[in-house]
């Protein structure tokens, strides 16, 4: 029995069909991920769209030939005009000079009208009906049923599996020369591959995957698994080789979810599975670990909250220098640096870090907070001097610089500019420079 | 009126209408680099259908519009988001929301259909189109979208055209971009849904694209380009109608696209300058002319040491001069001489010739433009001596007479140019060295 053959599956207590349906599924799903990948990276996720629904009239064509449903006529038929659709979008793009993209829509609708046409002409004949293309007949295809060795598969899983384990084998073999060609084409054929040729492959494999799997699970979600498992992985890993084992998984997983939540409802199969897919890419962009939105968020966030710091504790430097004896109430302090939500944080931070104090009536620095502070309000008034003297800035032009750049300069950044000023005692507007004592880190005078 | 029954006139009008509005509309699209939206307008339309329906519970082709109008947006901008917000690029981002969303509508659909009425929706019309059973209501709501549409590109045509070219300097003058970006999005929407039950799902990403492409090969003027798109448009609509009419009942909405692409085809061979066929004659003639310079230019250098006396140059001498095939300089030679600027000295068989009268001006011409620039090589660009006769044998061909006079001026006030004369190359005239160059 196929369960016992693939423990995993027992796991569900899935019956005949729907170990058929699952399987087939996750074969598909793994082809279409794993040349999804390189798709991705060479910015041709829309090839493959365009191919699926171009080999319409290489379909028709292998029948119109052979009069039979057989699918190898069909296979060689649409892997010749899934060819012929990238190669027709190139001739267009360089010869024609046909913007890319315009060329595609151009060269996939047109073949795709050719092919409605077509099989308009043979349905009569024959139960190939454009709609069959887009949606599949999972559950039917599912009942036919071969015998390989002494066990019964249906016969998707069998084709299936074969392409899937070509697509494997494409991928291991070519994978050095598929890398290259993704990340740089022209540094591919310095080193002797031929980009186009490897192109060429690429396209022959996700018109084989789109044919083979189109009477099954039809092109809808052929389409979804080129794109969005790959764009899915991208979102998680910068390495390749990880991309390609996400993106696989994530093929899995909406196979195997897709038909949990379909089933019940008696929803399309494959239109669900394309669902989760685009499911798990919207989690992958909101949670992926360094690209994710949150994440990205969360690091804009950390620095919006470091620069005002900072601002609350030069503010107070200054504050101490114009009026030492009075202490700067705390929401006098939040209004200046424009009130809201961070300003707060930010002061609550400082307080709780040490850096400031809470004194009778309001905030001031702490010694630990004073040293941070005559560290910026230094670069401040520092990078103000070198504005104007080696850069010849106007007075009037040098505050709005020196408040961002305050955050930016590192020790050596200070040192350089003190240096390139000559050290000066006070800044352009008259205010001293603080020196180093007192300071912990060191500022880079020359005595 | 003309032998057509009533139906198929109006299948007529609102196919070509919609392609009319289809091919202005998407010119824009087309312009924009932003071909594939209308493909995944189209696809993202699903969903809304099956809901408007859902929660409508019959067929309505307004509240249908709604719905697809709305979830087209939804799916604009979700393409918008995931190419500014994320490091998904915009093809990645156009092909998600086509398929993810279709699924979902193809879930939907599967929904509906189990449903007791769902048979009734005809949402699967949606998905190849039944041009066939259009009825006056579809008619009125192309005729209300075209009208909507070509008024809002007339009062917007200035917006639109500086969006279109300019993104960013349209922002600076203050025009309102991202309001201006959106209408022109929801034209495209509108237009889309209005021409899904009639022609489906892929077909009418063809009607926006193919219109579009196949103008732009006539024309580098907005106007022009939308005109013509328009067109071409209501063309293939009217045609591919027509067509399907004619012939033995083939589905119109693959028709009209296949007209369009006939004209796409036609366009991209036949149009002036930017046409293929035009483009291999402009760069034949191209061809053409330089190897006659270059022939003149090696009949003057071969006979320099001797003027103003003419010199009789074998063809063998031309051969080595510039490292061309005996065949090549034949060809070469023949049609200089049909147009009298070299003439064969003795016998036709002795492979003599000499330049005429004419040949020898046209050749001192050559010449001087070709040391003109060498000198400006060598003198501002500090190009060393030895390597500026390659250079210089490129750019000869293409210089226009303005940048010569220029040239001229410039070089003859340093003192370095003889005034209307030929003057000596910079650089020795080695035969050898030449013709190693030429076939490097």
């Amino acid at each position: 029995m196929p369960q016992s053959l693939l423990p995993i599956f027992a796991l569900f207590e899935y019956d005949k069909i729907s170990f058929a349906i699952v399987a087939t599924a996750i074969l598909v799903n793994v082809s279409c991920a794993l040349l999804g990948c390189f798709l991705l990276l060479r910015r041709m996720s829309l090839l493959g769209d365009a191919i699926s629904h171009a080999i319409l009239p290489g379909l028709a064509l292998g029948f119109m030939l052979t009069q039979s449903r057989a699918i190898w006529p069909m296979l060689a038929g649409a892997m010749f005009v899934g060819v012929l659709t990238a190669l027709l979008t190139q001739v267009l793009t360089r010869w024609a000079r046909v913007p890319e993209d315009a060329a595609m829509g151009v060269v996939f609708t047109s073949l795709f009208a050719i092919g409605v046409i077509m099989i308009h002409r043979v349905a009569r004949q024959v139960d190939l009906d454009a709609s069959c293309v887009l949606y599949g007949m999972l559950e039917t295809a599912a009942m036919d049923t071969t015998t390989v060795a002494g066990v019964t598969l249906p016969r998707t899983v069998l084709t299936m599996g074969i392409v899937c384990a070509l697509v494997i084998v494409f991928v291991v073999l070519l994978w050095k020369e598929l890398k290259i060609v993704s990340f740089d084409p022209d540094l591919a054929t310095t080193q002797g591959i031929n980009a186009n040729v490897i192109h060429y492959l690429l396209m022959s494999m996700v018109a084989a995957v789109t044919v083979a799997a189109f009477e099954a699970v039809g092109s809808i979600l052929v389409v979804a698994m080129l794109i969005a498992p790959a764009a899915a992985a991208s979102m998680l890993t910068d390495r390749m080789s990880i991309m390609l084992l996400i993106a696989a998984l994530c093929g899995i997983a909406s196979a195997v979810i897709g038909r949990e939540i379909a089933y019940p409802l008696g929803a399309s199969v494959p239109g669900m599975m394309s669902v989760v897919a685009g499911a798990i890419f919207t989690l992958a962009v909101i949670f992926g670990p360094s690209h994710g939105l949150l994440i990205k968020a969360l690091r804009r966030w950390k620095l919006s909250l470091r620069i005002v710091r900072e601002d609350v504790l030069s503010m107070l430097y200054r504050w101490d220098e114009i009026s030492p004896e009075r202490a700067l109430q705390r929401s006098q302090a939040q209004a200046a640096l424009g009130g809201g939500l961070l300003p707060r944080f930010a002061i609550w931070d400082l307080l709780r870090d040490g850096r400031i104090k809470r004194e009778a009536d309001g905030v001031a620095l702490t010694e630990r907070g004073r040293r941070q502070a005559q560290t910026l309000v230094k670069s401040h008034r520092l990078w103000e001097a070198y504005l104007q003297k080696v850069l010849g800035f106007p007075a009037d032009h040098l505050h709005a610089s020196a408040d961002r750049t305050e955050h930016f300069m590192n020790e050596g950044l200070v040192r350089q500019v003190a240096d390139a000023v000559d050290n000066p005692r006070i800044d352009p507007h008259g205010k001293p420079i603080p020196r180093r004592e007192g300071s912990r880190v060191d500022l880079g005078e020359k005595e | 009126m003309f032998g057509l029954q009533y139906n198929t006139l109006l299948v007529i009008a609102g196919t070509g209408l919609l392609g009319l509005s289809a091919g202005v509309i998407g010119a824009f699209a087309v312009l924009r680099r932003r071909a594939l939206m209308g493909d995944a307008l189209s696809h993202a339309a699903l969903p809304g259908l099956c809901i408007a329906f859902m929660l409508y519970g019959e067929r309505n082709f307004l509240v249908f519009m709604i719905g697809a109008v709305i979830s087209g947006v939804i799916g604009v901008l979700c393409v918008s988001l995931l190419r500014h917000h994320t490091r998904i690029k915009e093809d990645a981002a156009i092909g998600l929301v086509l398929s993810v969303f279709y699924g979902a509508g193809i879930v939907l659909l599967s929904i509906i259909q189990r449903q007791r009425n769902g048979q009734q929706a005809g949402l699967e019309s949606y998905l190849f189109g039944q041009t066939a059973s259009m009825v006056m209501q579809d008619l009125a709501t192309i005729i209300g979208v075209t009208l909507l549409t070509l008024l809002i590109l007339l009062l917007f045509y200035k917006e639109f055209k500086i969006l279109s070219f300019d993104r960013e300097f349209a922002a600076v003058q203050g025009w309102p971009t991202l309001f201006l970006d959106l209408a022109m999005m929801v034209l495209l929407v509108i237009t889309t849904v209005a021409g899904l039950p009639a022609v489906g799902v892929v077909l009418m990403a063809a009607l926006l694209i193919i219109p579009g492409v196949s103008a732009r090969f006539w024309t580098d003027r907005l106007d022009k380009l939308l005109l013509l798109a328009g067109l071409f448009g209501l063309l293939s609509g009217v045609i591919g109608t027509l067509l399907s009419d004619k012939l033995d009942d083939l589905p119109a909405g693959p028709v009209i696209v296949l007209s369009g692409s006939i004209i796409f085809f036609l366009s991209m061979l036949f149009a002036p300058r930017r046409g293929v066929i035009s483009r291999v004659l402009q760069h034949l003639a191209l061809r053409g002319r330089v190897a006659r310079q270059n022939l003149l230019r090696s009949f003057y250098e071969l006979s320099e040491p001797d003027l103003p006396a003419l010199k009789t140059v074998s063809t063998e001498a031309l051969v080595h001069h510039r490292g061309w095939t005996l065949g090549e300089v034949k060809r070469l030679l023949n049609s200089a001489q049909a147009e009298k600027q070299i003439e064969p000295v003795g016998a036709s068989d002795a492979h003599q010739w000499r330049l005429t009268a004419a040949g020898l001006s046209a050749a001192a011409d050559v010449v001087r433009v070709h040391r003109l620039w060498e000198i400006f090589l060598i003198e501002h660009a500090d190009i060393a001596p030895d390597h500026v006769d390659r250079d210089a044998d490129q750019i000869e061909h293409i210089l226009s007479p303005e940048l010569i006079a220029r040239l001229e001026s410039h070089l003859f006030n340093a003192g370095r140019w003889p005034k209307a004369a030929v003057p000596a190359s910079p650089h020795k005239i080695d035969a050898g060295v030449m013709s190693a160059k030429e076939s490097a």
